[in-house]
C-alpha cells in the first residue's frame, strides 16, 4: 500500500509541475494576476507530495519491504538502519527520487523567499523551474520508477547495500552535492525569466546573487564530502581522480564560481548581462550534463549508476529540450546594445573578466578531457582508444589555478571603473615580493629542502593572504579606529575575503600533500614497526571481530612520536555476509597538519602482514579550505542587502512594509 | 540476455576491486620506488571500470604491477616500460594521452582557447575606451546645454 | 546583425555535443578493443600441458588459421564456454584450436581437460601470466583468431556460445580463407 501511496505520490507532483510550467507563464504573459499567483501554492504542493514519495519510499526501506524491487536491489535485513535510510539515495532510482525533492525544496523556498520579487519575474521564475521538475518526474514515472514492485517473487532478503555506501560519506555526500547541482536551477529559472521579461538589470541580478551563492556554497561542501569520503574508503591515500563523475560535478563548480563573479560585475556596474546570463545557463546545463553522463554509461567510471542507454536517450533529449530552447532563447533575447559603462585594461571589471575567462578556460579544459575519448574513437575508431586521466588534468588546470591565485591578488585591491597601474604598483609591489620571500623562506627552512612545487604553492598562498590583510588595511585606513573599520565593513565583503582565504588554504592543502607524502607498504610481524619521520607505527597483531552484517580481521597498531606513547590506529578488513565483497577499512587519524594513515592488506604465511602506512602532512586544508569557501559564499547571503526591508516606524508596532515592493534608493 | 546478465555480473565483480593494492616490493633506491608509484598511477587498470594500476586490486593490475617492478629493478626507463605496455594494450592503457596529430586538439586546445579570450578581452576595452572618448565629446555638449539651461533659471 | 550572430555560438557548440554524446550511447565503452589487431603474434616459446618436453612457439602456429583461447579452472565463465568450444573445434576442421592455461593449477587443469574432453590440440602453460600480458589479455576467457601468416586478426572477450561462434567468428575465419 504504502509503495503505491508513494508512486501516486509522484505522479501528483508530476501533474502539479505540469501545471505550474504553464499557468504561472501564461499568467506573466497575459498579465493574469490570479493565474501568476498560482505559482506559490503550486509549488508547495509539489513540495509536500515529493516529501511524501521520498517518505514511502524510506517506509519501505526501513520496514524491509523487499517487494520494491529498488529496496530488495540496495537493502538487507541486516543493514544497520541508518543505512537503511540513507540506501534510499543509494542507487538510480532513489537519488533520482532525492534529486527531484530537491528541487521541488529550492522551487518552494524560491516561494518563500520572493517578497521582494514582482509577482510576474516570480511566476516565470517557477514556471521554468515546473518544466524542469516535470521533465524529470516524467524521466522517473516512465524509466526509473523506485516503487516498481515484484509482488509474486517477492525476494526473502535484499541485494545489501554496496558496502563502499555503507559509510557516513554516503549520509552527507549525495544531500549537499543535489542541494549545489540542482540549486543552480535556480540561477538558471532567473535567467530565463530576464530573458523572457526582458528585464535584465542590476536589480535581476541582486534577486539571483543569494540563490547562486547558496547553490555554490552546498556544491562546495559536497564536491569536498566526495573527495574526503573517496580518501579514507578507497584506501589509496588519493582524494581526486578525474573521473568523469567527479568532474561533472566539478564543472558547474567551476562555471558556478564565474557566474558569482559576473553578477557582482552586473549588479553593481550593469555591464556583462550577456555573459552573466550565459554563465547561469551554462552552470545549469553542466548539472543536465553531469547527471546524463553518471546514470547512461556513455563514459566508464566506477561511480555510474546505471548502465543503460535507454534512459540515456530520455536525458538526452530532456537537455535537448531544455538546454537548446535556453541557449536559442539566449541568441534572440539576450542584450547586443553595448553598455555605457566604461573600464580600462586595470580596472576591477577587467580583473573580474580575467577571473572568469581563466575559470572558463578552466571548465572547458576539464570538459575537454572528459569527452575526447568520445570525440577521438568517433574520428580513429574504437581500436585506437585514448584514456585522458590525472596526468593531463593536472598539467592544464593547475597553471591556470595559478594564473587564478595570481590575478586574484591583483583584482581584489583594483578599483571599479579605473585603476591606474601607478596605483596597482604601489600598492602591491612590496606584498608581492613579501610573497615570494615567505614562499621561498618558510618551505626551505621547514623542511630543509628545496620543493619547487611547494614554493610556488606557498607563494600564491601567501599572496592571496597578504592582498586581503592589505585591503582589509586599505578599507579600514580611514576610520576613527580600526576596530570599528573593521565592523563597519559589510558581511558579503567578510564572505568574500573569507571564501578567497578558503582559496588559498585548498592552494596549500593540496600542493603541500601532494609534494610531501610519505607512502610505505611493509611487511610486519605483530611487534615490529615503520618509522616516518617523528612517527613510529608499531604492529601489534590482528583479531577477529564481528560487525552487524560482516566479519572482520582488525589490525591494532600503535603509534609513537618522538618515542612516546601517541596514538593508535584500528584498521578492518571486512567480509560482508550478503555481497560476499571483501573491503578494506583504513584508519585514519585526522590532525590538522597531518593525517596518519593505516591500511590492513593480507596475512603472509609466516604470520606477518602487509600493512600501508601515510604521512599526509596539510590534507586537511583540502576540506578546511573548501568549507572555508562554502561559509564565505552562505556569508555573503545574509548581508544586510539581501533581506526584505524592514522600516521601524515611531509607533509602538513595527511595522513590516517589505512587500511595497519599491526599493528606491538602493545603493549598490 | 546471457551476456548482459555476464556483463553485469563482471560488473559487479569489477567494483570490488575499487580498493587500494597494498603489496610489499623492495627497491634498490627511493628513486625506484617513487618512479614505481609514479608508473602505477599513470598506467590504467585494462578491465577496471575507470582505476589506474596502483588504486585496483584487479589481478591483472596485480599482474602488471609486478611487471613494471621487474622492468624497473632491470633498468628500464619509464619511457621504455610506458612503450611495453602501449604496445600490448594500445594506449588506452596511459592516462597521458600521447601528443600526435589526434591529440594536438586536446593539449593546444585550452591554451588557445585563454588566448583568445584575453584577445576577446583586450579588444573589449578597447572598444569600450573608444565608446567613451566618443561620448567625451557630447559630454562637453552636455555641459553647454546646462549652462544655457541654469543661464536660463 | 554581427553581434546576434555571435550570440548563437553556443547553441551551435550545444548541439555538436549533444551529437558526440549521441554517438556516445551507441558504443560500449567497456569492451577494450586489442592494440595487436593486425599485427603479428608475440613471440613465444612455452612448454605444453599434456606433453613433457615439449614445447609449443609462435612459428608452430604458422600454415593454419588458428584460435587462441585463454582459460583457467578458476574462471567460472570458461566453465560455461568449455562444452561449446568442444562441439565447434569437432566441427571446424581446418581451424586449430589452441589452448592456453592462464595462471593455473596445471594438476586441476589436466584433470579438468580429462573429464570434460578438450577442443585444443595443444594446450600452452602461462603460469605466471606473462604470455597474457604479452598478449593484451585482461582476463579469461579470452579469444584470438590468428591467420595462416602468424597475424592475430581479432580478439573477443568473453564466453564463445554457437551464436557468438556464428555471428562473430566465422565471418571472420571465411574472409581468411
Amino acid at each position: 500500500m504504502i509503495p503505491e501511496l508513494g508512486n501516486f505520490s509522484l505522479i501528483l507532483a508530476c501533474c502539479l509541475a505540469s501545471l505550474m510550467a504553464i499557468i504561472p507563464m501564461a499568467g506573466a504573459v497575459s498579465n493574469n494576476q490570479l493565474w501568476m499567483s498560482l505559482a506559490r501554492p503550486l509549488s508547495s504542493g509539489i513540495w509536500v507530495f515529493m516529501l511524501l514519495s521520498f517518505a514511502c519510499l524510506a517506509y519501505a526501506f526501513l520496514n524491509d519491504d523487499f517487494s520494491v524491487n529498488y529496496v530488495a536491489n540496495n537493502s538487507n535485513s541486516l543493514l544497520p538502519t541508518r543505512y537503511k535510510f540513507t540506501g534510499v539515495w543509494g542507487g538510480h532510482e532513489g537519488s533520482l527520487l532525492l534529486w527531484v525533492l530537491i528541487l521541488a525544496s529550492w522551487s518552494y523556498a524560491v516561494s518563500l523567499f520572493s517578497r521582494n520579487l514582482p509577482l510576474d519575474i516570480l511566476a516565470r521564475v517557477l514556471s521554468v523551474m515546473g518544466i524542469i521538475t516535470s521533465g524529470f518526474l516524467l524521466f522517473m514515472l516512465l524509466t526509473s520508477n523506485p516503487f516498481e514492485r515484484s509482488l509474486l517473487n517477492t525476494p526473502l532478503d535484499g541485494r545489501d547495500l554496496n558496502p563502499l555506501l555503507q559509510d557516513f560519506g554516503l549520509i552527507v555526500h549525495p544531500p549537499f552535492l543535489y542541494m549545489g547541482y540542482v540549486g543552480f536551477s535556480v540561477a538558471f529559472a532567473f535567467a530565463i525569466a530576464a530573458l523572457l521579461s526582458g528585464r535584465l538589470d542590476a536589480a535581476w541580478a541582486r534577486w539571483t546573487r543569494p540563490w547562486t551563492n547558496a547553490a555554490w556554497s552546498f556544491l562546495s561542501v559536497g564536491i569536498a564530502l566526495g573527495s574526503w569520503w573517496a580518501y579514507y574508503e578507497l584506501g589509496w591515500g588519493g582524494w581526486w581522480f578525474w573521473d568523469p563523475t567527479e568532474n561533472v560535478a566539478f564543472m558547474p563548480w567551476l562555471i558556478g564560481t564565474a557566474l558569482i563573479h559576473s553578477l557582482a560585475v552586473t549588479e553593481k556596474r550593469g555591464v556583462f548581462k550577456s555573459w552573466t546570463v550565459l554563465l547561469a545557463i551554462a552552470a545549469f546545463s553542466l548539472s543536465l550534463l553531469g547527471a546524463f553522463i553518471v546514470r547512461s554509461g556513455v563514459l566508464t567510471s566506477v561511480h555510474a549508476f546505471a548502465v543503460d542507454p535507454a534512459r540515456g536517450m530520455v536525458l538526452l533529449t530532456l537537455m535537448l529540450l531544455v538546454i537548446g530552447s535556453s541557449l536559442f532563447l539566449y541568441a534572440l533575447r539576450a542584450p547586443v546594445v553595448k553598455s555605457t559603462a566604461s573600464y580600462t585594461l586595470t580596472s576591477r571589471e577587467v580583473m573580474l573578466l580575467i577571473n572568469n575567462i581563466i575559470l572558463v578556460v578552466a571548465t572547458a579544459a576539464v570538459l575537454l578531457g572528459t569527452v575526447y575519448p568520445l570525440l577521438h574513437e568517433a574520428v580513429y575508431g574504437e581500436a585506437n582508444r585514448v584514456s585522458i586521466g590525472p596526468p593531463y588534468f593536472n598539467t592544464i588546470f593547475l597553471p591556470l589555478m595559478g594564473l587564478l591565485a595570481f590575478v586574484l591578488g591583483i583584482g581584489s585591491c583594483s578599483r571599479w571603473k579605473n585603476t591606474s597601474v601607478d596605483y596597482l604598483k604601489q600598492q602591491l609591489l612590496k606584498v608581492f615580493i613579501a610573497s615570494v620571500a615567505l614562499g621561498i623562506i618558510i618551505p626551505v627552512i621547514t623542511t630543509g629542502g628545496f620543493n619547487l612545487g611547494a614554493i610556488i604553492a606557498m607563494v600564491l598562498a601567501v599572496w592571496i593572504m597578504l592582498t586581503i590583510i592589505k585591503d582589509m588595511i586599505n578599507k579600514t585606513a580611514n576610520k576613527p579606529t580600526r576596530w570599528k573599520g573593521l565592523k563597519a565593513l559589510s558581511l558579503s565583503y567578510y564572505g568574500m575575503q573569507i571564501a578567497h582565504l578558503g582559496m588559498s588554504v585548498i592552494i596549500l592543502g593540496v600542493c603541500l600533500t601532494s609534494q610531501y607524502s610519505v607512502e610505505r607498504d611493509v611487511r610486519l610481524m605483530p611487534g615490529e614497526s615503520e618509522t616516518i619521520g617523528r612517527y613510529e607505527f608499531v604492529f601489534e597483531g590482528v583479531t577477529t571481530e564481528q560487525g552487524p552484517n560482516y566479519e572482520a580481521d582488525r589490525g591494532t597498531v600503535t603509534v609513537l612520536k618522538d618515542g612516546e606513547s601517541y596514538l593508535t590506529l584500528r584498521p578492518e578488513k571486512r567480509f560482508y555476509f550478503a555481497t560476499r565483497a571483501v573491503q578494506t577499512e583504513a584508519a585514519i587519524d585526522v590532525g590538522l597538519f597531518r593525517d596518519l594513515f593505516t591500511a590492513l592488506g593480507d596475512e603472509r604465511g609466516d604470520g606477518s602482514w602487509v600493512i600501508r602506512i601515510h604521512f599526509k602532512p596539510f590534507v586537511f586544508w583540502i576540506w578546511m579550505g573548501a568549507f572555508l569557501m562554502a561559509f564565505g559564499g552562505v556569508l555573503a547571503i545574509t548581508d544586510k542587502r539581501y533581506r526584505s526591508k524592514k522600516v521601524a516606524v515611531s509607533k509602538p508596532q513595527k511595522v513590516n512594509v517589505s512587500d511595497t515592493g519599491k526599493l528606491a534608493g538602493e545603493a549598490s | 540476455m546471457a551476456r548482459l546478465a555476464l556483463f553485469m555480473i563482471f560488473t559487479v565483480l569489477c567494483m570490488n576491486n575499487l580498493q587500494a593494492a597494498i603489496e610489499v616490493y623492495q627497491f634498490d633506491s627511493p628513486d625506484q620506488e617513487e618512479r614505481f608509484h609514479q608508473l602505477s598511477d599513470q598506467l590504467r587498470c585494462p578491465m577496471c571500470l575507470n582505476s589506474n594500476l596502483s588504486g585496483s586490486d584487479a589481478p591483472i593490475a596485480a599482474d602488471l604491477r609486478a611487471e613494471i617492478y621487474e622492468q624497473i629493478i632491470d633498468g628500464r626507463t619509464n619511457d621504455e616500460i610506458i612503450d611495453f605496455m602501449t604496445q600490448r594494450y594500445g594506449d588506452f592503457i596511459n592516462y597521458r594521452p600521447p601528443l600526435n596529430r589526434g591529440t594536438v586538439l586536446l593539449w593546444f586546445g585550452p591554451l588557445l582557447l585563454l588566448l583568445a579570450g584575453l584577445l576577446v578581452v583586450w579588444r573589449m576595452v578597447r572598444s569600450n575606451q573608444s565608446a567613451d572618448q566618443a561620448l567625451a565629446l557630447t559630454a562637453e555638449q552636455q555641459q553647454k546645454l546646462e549652462k544655457i539651461l541654469t543661464g536660463k533659471k | 546583425m554581427n553581434q546576434r550572430v555571435k550570440l548563437f555560438i553556443p547553441g551551435v557548440f550545444f548541439i555538436l555535443m549533444l551529437g558526440l554524446l549521441l554517438f556516445g550511447l551507441g558504443r560500449n565503452p567497456n569492451q577494450v578493443p586489442s592494440a595487436l589487431v593486425d599485427r603479428p603474434l608475440p613471440q613465444f616459446s612455452l612448454p605444453e600441458l599434456n606433453q613433457e618436453l615439449v614445447s609449443v612457439s609462435s612459428s608452430d602456429l604458422q600454415g593454419s588459421i588458428s584460435i587462441i583461447n585463454f582459460w583457467a579452472t578458476w574462471c567460472p565463465p570458461c566453465h560455461v564456454e568449455h562444452p561449446y568450444l568442444v562441439e565447434i573445434s569437432e566441427s571446424e576442421s581446418d581451424v586449430r584450436f589452441i589452448g592456453v592455461n592462464y595462471k593455473d593449477d596445471l594438476v586441476e587443469a589436466r584433470l579438468f581437460l580429462e573429464e570434460k574432453g578438450s577442443p585444443f590440440e595443444q594446450v600452452i602453460i602461462d603460469l605466471d601470466g606473462s604470455l597474457g600480458i604479452d598478449f593484451g589479455v585482461a582476463g579469461a576467457p579470452e579469444t584470438f583468431i590468428v591467420d595462416s601468416f602468424g597475424t592475430i586478426r581479432y580478439r573477443h572477450v568473453g564466453i564463445i556460445n554457437h551464436q557468438i561462434w556464428a555471428e562473430t567468428f566465422e565471418p571472420i575465419i571465411a574472409r581468411l580463407k
